[in-house]
């Protein structure tokens, strides 16, 4: 039961930085229709720039995280103006390729700047809480409190601010969202903003357990696709109920069925959802 | 002479090259880097079928190289076929496996077939890689044997194995060719531009799909069952990541949706890679951005672009002649 219960918050663990990375992606996909595939090589952007901030600058932690934030916020919206804006009415196909390009470049560039070796980021809380037999680690409480308390502040900012609410009314229907005026150059840059702090922050919040390195956005943004489609494109509690089902599901699974096979879990988990439901789970009918 | 003749003479020129080039270069290194260059570009065909001719982009590919390539190695080291048994056995393999993911797949549309085919691509590697007792994992699968001889042709160096390639690469360029002026071919090309249209128009687009892909996976398995004879040394790396968003750029580099853009991109980029041998792994910090910039401003690539100037440039001359031959008539007509 002890181990149950460990591995639950083991999962709860993974899931929110699952659903921080996850939310940026369905939030950006909702409103541009553009599957992100540079999502993961910003989260791995955003894990080095905290190392660095802590590191060559020493500064604290969470100072490390803010920096992080703002910076992959800029790029992203970078990003967004740069690239995607122009691609805006281009076939579908064009969008995935140039995302891809911008992830090689980004990944490469950590490369040289950083090299391939693998790093452990410390940061000041690293106790442990003991209940009884049950011990966890003084981040992973962080992770979950943070990860609850962006996505309120977020749940916050889209229902009850003028600017959050254009956004969702754009991911509602583009052409109304124009009518009324909405700037949509605006909204777009300010959901790359919200998807790249995000992403910086759940990559700032989880290095401390697992290592940094360049290719550790791979499987993150994998798995961050596949907790969208489960919840739906563009879904936002479709992204939370995915995230802790896939971080559940997985931490469960390595325990208790094999952990060399815990990530293909995840994959096989995503294709039957997708043989059954195409769409995804609680995708909307739109077409 | 009429364009088509130009063509013509010039496709055979490029042949007699390719025939005589071995025995002309005496570098192993260069021939060898041909040889891989012929074996992806069978592969990347594939590709551009499904994603530049049918409009779905498929990020499993290097996964189905994999599939078939892996699946020869499997057949000939431990089941110890006849190789050319296991050649068609394991292309076959390929096919089939690739055709019931398909059929999945294809339930999906666009980004989502994007993203269903990178897990799928990814779920291949990690198998390879897990499945310890049929692949080797990461040790890899050692021992593949050469090609067993046809008649009195023998493959058992780096000379015959380049020409047994070429031959398969020439035979994919016919196949591919011949698929992408057929009416399937208009078909899927009809499919790429609007699915709705296709389907107003009575194209059953659910089969022409499935067909595409399976056609695909055929090149894809294929060139990877070419590489495992060829190189006879297999590791999970072929059916990573990395090894699939090559494939995309030879595909993008060369020109998406053209037959000549695979041939150009790979031994492009192969080759300019080489020079730049020290820098293999920072190759992206060029390529990336390059992949992005061509998407934006030469969606067609090299190919694309070239064929783009040679339009504008007959459009010029068609108008300059135009002018003249208006001023020549009456100029009241002009206006």
């Amino acid at each position: 039961m002890d181990l149950f219960i460990q591995q639950l918050i083991n999962g709860l663990t993974l899931g929110s930085v699952y659903i921080l990375v996850g939310i940026g992606l369905t939030l950006v996909f909702g409103i541009l229709h553009i599957p992100n595939f540079a999502h993961g090589a910003l989260y791995m952007l955003g894990g080095y720039v905290t190392f660095m901030a802590m590191t060559s600058l020493g500064l604290h932690y969470v100072l490390g995280i803010i920096i992080s934030m703002i910076a992959v916020a800029l790029i992203a919206v970078l990003m967004e103006r740069g690239v995607f804006h122009h691609l805006r009415n281009a076939p579908p196909i064009h969008d995935k390729i140039a995302a891809i390009g911008i992830m090689l470049f980004l990944e490469a560039l950590v490369l040289v700047v950083w090299g391939a070796e693998y790093r452990n980021m410390n940061t000041p809380y690293s106790g442990t809480l003991n209940l009884g037999a049950v011990s966890i680690s003084t981040q992973r409480i962080i992770i979950i409190a943070v990860s609850v308390i962006v996505v309120l502040i977020l749940y916050w900012f889209l229902k009850k601010t003028m600017v959050g609410a254009s956004i969702i009314a754009m991911a509602q229907n583009r052409e109304g969202a124009y009518l009324v005026g909405i700037n949509a150059s605006k909204v777009a840059m300010m959901t790359f903003a919200i998807s790249g702090a995000l992403a910086a922050l759940a990559a700032s919040l989880s290095t401390p357990i697992n290592l940094l390195f360049p290719a550790m956005g791979h499987l993150v943004i994998m798995k961050a696709f596949i907790i969208v489609i489960i919840g739906g494109m563009g879904s936002i509690p479709g992204a939370i109920f995915g995230g802790y089902l896939l971080g559940i599901t997985e931490s469960l699974g390595a325990t208790y069925i094999s952990s060399d096979y815990k990530d293909l879990i995840a994959f096989v988990l995503l294709v039957i959802i997708m043989t059954w439901k195409p769409r995804g789970l609680f995708a909307k009918e739109v077409h | 002479m009429s364009s088509a003749m130009m063509k013509r003479i010039s496709i055979a020129i490029l042949i007699a090259i390719a025939v005589i080039f071995p025995l002309v270069v005496d570098n192993q290194y260069i021939s060898r880097l041909m040889t891989l260059s012929f074996i992806y570009i069978i592969a990347i065909y594939g590709m551009n079928l499904l994603a530049g001719f049918t409009g779905y982009l498929s990020l499993a590919h290097a996964g189905f190289f994999a599939v078939g390539a892996y699946a020869l190695g499997i057949f000939t080291t431990r089941y110890e076929m006849h190789f050319w048994l296991a050649f068609i056995l394991a292309i076959l393999f390929t096919t089939v496996v690739g055709a019931i993911i398909g059929l999945i797949a294809l339930r999906t549309r666009e980004h989502f077939f994007a993203i269903y085919t990178l897990i799928v691509g990814y779920l291949i590697y990690l198998i390879i890689d897990k499945w310890d007792e049929m692949t080797g994992g990461v040790r890899g699968l050692i021992g593949i044997p050469y090609p067993s001889a046809i008649g009195p042709l023998e493959f058992n160096n780096e000379l015959t194995m380049y020409y047994l390639n070429l031959f398969f690469f020439l035979l994919a360029t016919l196949v591919m060719a011949r698929i992408v002026h057929s009416l399937t071919g208009r078909t899927f090309i009809a499919i790429r531009n609007s699915e709705e249209l296709a389907q107003t128009l009575g194209i059953n687009t659910q089969t022409n799909k499935i067909t595409s892909f399976v056609i695909s996976i055929v090149f894809a398995g294929t060139a990877g069952a070419l590489y495992a004879a060829y190189v006879r040394f297999l590791g999970p790396d072929i059916a990573n990541l990395p090894m699939v968003f090559d494939f995309l750029m030879y595909l993008i580099v060369g020109g998406i949706g053209t037959i000549a853009g695979p041939i150009v991109g790979t031994m492009l980029i192969t080759f300019l890679t080489q020079s730049l041998q020290g820098l293999q792994e920072y190759r992206m910090l060029i390529f990336g951005p390059i992949l992005t910039l061509l998407v934006i401003f030469y969606p067609n690539g090299i190919v694309g672009a070239i064929s783009m100037f040679k339009m504008k440039f007959q459009n010029k001359r068609q108008e300059k002649a135009q002018n003249l031959q208006n001023q020549d008539k009456n100029e009241v007509k002009e206006g």
